[in-house]
């Protein structure tokens, strides 16, 4: 693979997890427990829009074929995704939407940390300005897994219950490959593995005042980041987010 | 009802060297979340540069049904206006 193809999927990755969480959270739109909460999930959906506008915007022009970010986002099909499986996965209820944006934005904000140092200016620039917005998404998700781990019996044990069922899902975000270890080399963006400290340092501390226990076992789902194999859970996503665009091509309002 | 989250009262600074106003109501567990739903509910079009959250029982307040004997009695004393000054035209607009 050439260099800018390794770029090409570089951002891909950090373009889908962005689009796929952003519309797993708007899912929430409108169903939220409570008005308050349901505002601020609307906005962090549009933070992480803002964010894939830009992480796409630029990998279109990486790619070079006359494509624009809403091309990318529209009019790709489930296999030519590149986000981890974590965030494609179901919604569940409340807490454990929130135990996946924590788990999400914790990597997050150790990820733009390191970019911001990037090689490229273009990425440093994306990371700059989704820093902010990550470091807000993490203290408030944060927030929210600690009040619902350390409340009632009944929002600890759906929780744990979320933890165990979203943790084998970790992993995937420091595995690694050729496309890894060319960014690692060029600058632009470190091994996903020497991330693996600072986040295991501020999940647990986290997790830790939630009352809520890591599951020990170390297997790990992945195929999301590489699109060996997603979930079957992206494909009905996709149906629901592309219907429009793929049903009116060049749709616009 | 009795798992409601208690009610806070929202000020926020438009900006700087403005006072805090009052900009409506909302819930949360705690005055930390509060804020945070301030931040939500009330700042997502750049409103503001700092946030003041009250828990609203916090708040003493005068009863509507004592405006006659609290507001009406000044409303004859125009006198409290400063407006029987002759003022030099050399002060211009005060």
């Amino acid at each position: 693979m050439t260099d800018q193809n390794h770029l090409l999927q570089f951002l891909l990755r950090q373009g889908d997890n962005a689009l796929i969480l952003s519309h797993r959270v708007s899912e929430w739109c409108g169903h939220s427990p409570i008005l308050e909460e349901d505002i601020a999930l609307a906005n962090t959906a549009l933070d992480l829009i803002g964010q894939t506008q830009m992480w796409l915007g630029y990998a279109a022009e990486v790619q070079a074929e006359g494509k624009s970010a809403d091309d990318l986002a529209f009019l790709r099909d489930a296999w030519d995704f590149r986000n981890i499986l974590l965030v494609e996965l179901p919604n569940g209820d409340f807490g454990r939407t929130l135990l996946r944006q924590f788990l999400f934005d914790a990597h997050q904000s150790v990820l733009m940390g390191r970019l911001i140092k990037s090689s490229d200016d273009t990425v440093a620039a994306i990371a700059a300005k989704a820093s902010k917005e990550v470091a807000y998404h993490v203290e408030r998700s944060a927030d929210t897994v600690v009040g619902l781990g350390d409340g009632t019996a009944e929002s600890h044990e759906r929780m744990q219950a979320a933890l165990d069922y979203l943790w084998p899902y970790v992993g995937e975000m420091f595995t690694s490959d050729d496309t890894d270890t060319a960014m690692a080399i060029a600058g632009i963006a470190p091994e996903p593995s020497t991330l693996r400290d600072e986040f295991h340092a501020l999940v647990t501390r986290v997790l830790t005042d939630a009352t809520l226990t890591i599951p020990g076992g170390r297997f790990s789902h992945k195929g999301g980041r590489t699109g060996e194999m997603h979930t079957e859970h992206l494909g009905h996503l996709l149906a629901t987010m592309q219907w429009l665009q793929r049903a009116y091509p060049g749709c616009e309002w | 009802m009795k798992n409601e989250w208690p009610l806070w009262e929202i000020f926020i600074r438009g900006q700087h060297g403005l006072a805090h106003r009052h900009v409506g109501s909302l819930h949360a567990p705690d005055a930390e979340m509060a804020i945070k739903n301030a931040r939500d509910v009330y700042t997502r079009r750049n409103e503001g540069v700092s946030i003041w959250v009250v828990e609203a029982r916090h708040i003493a307040a005068t009863a509507p049904g004592d405006k006659g004997p609290l507001f009406e009695p000044s409303e004859s004393k125009v006198y409290r206006h400063p407006t029987f000054f002759d003022i030099p035209d050399d002060v211009g607009h005060m």
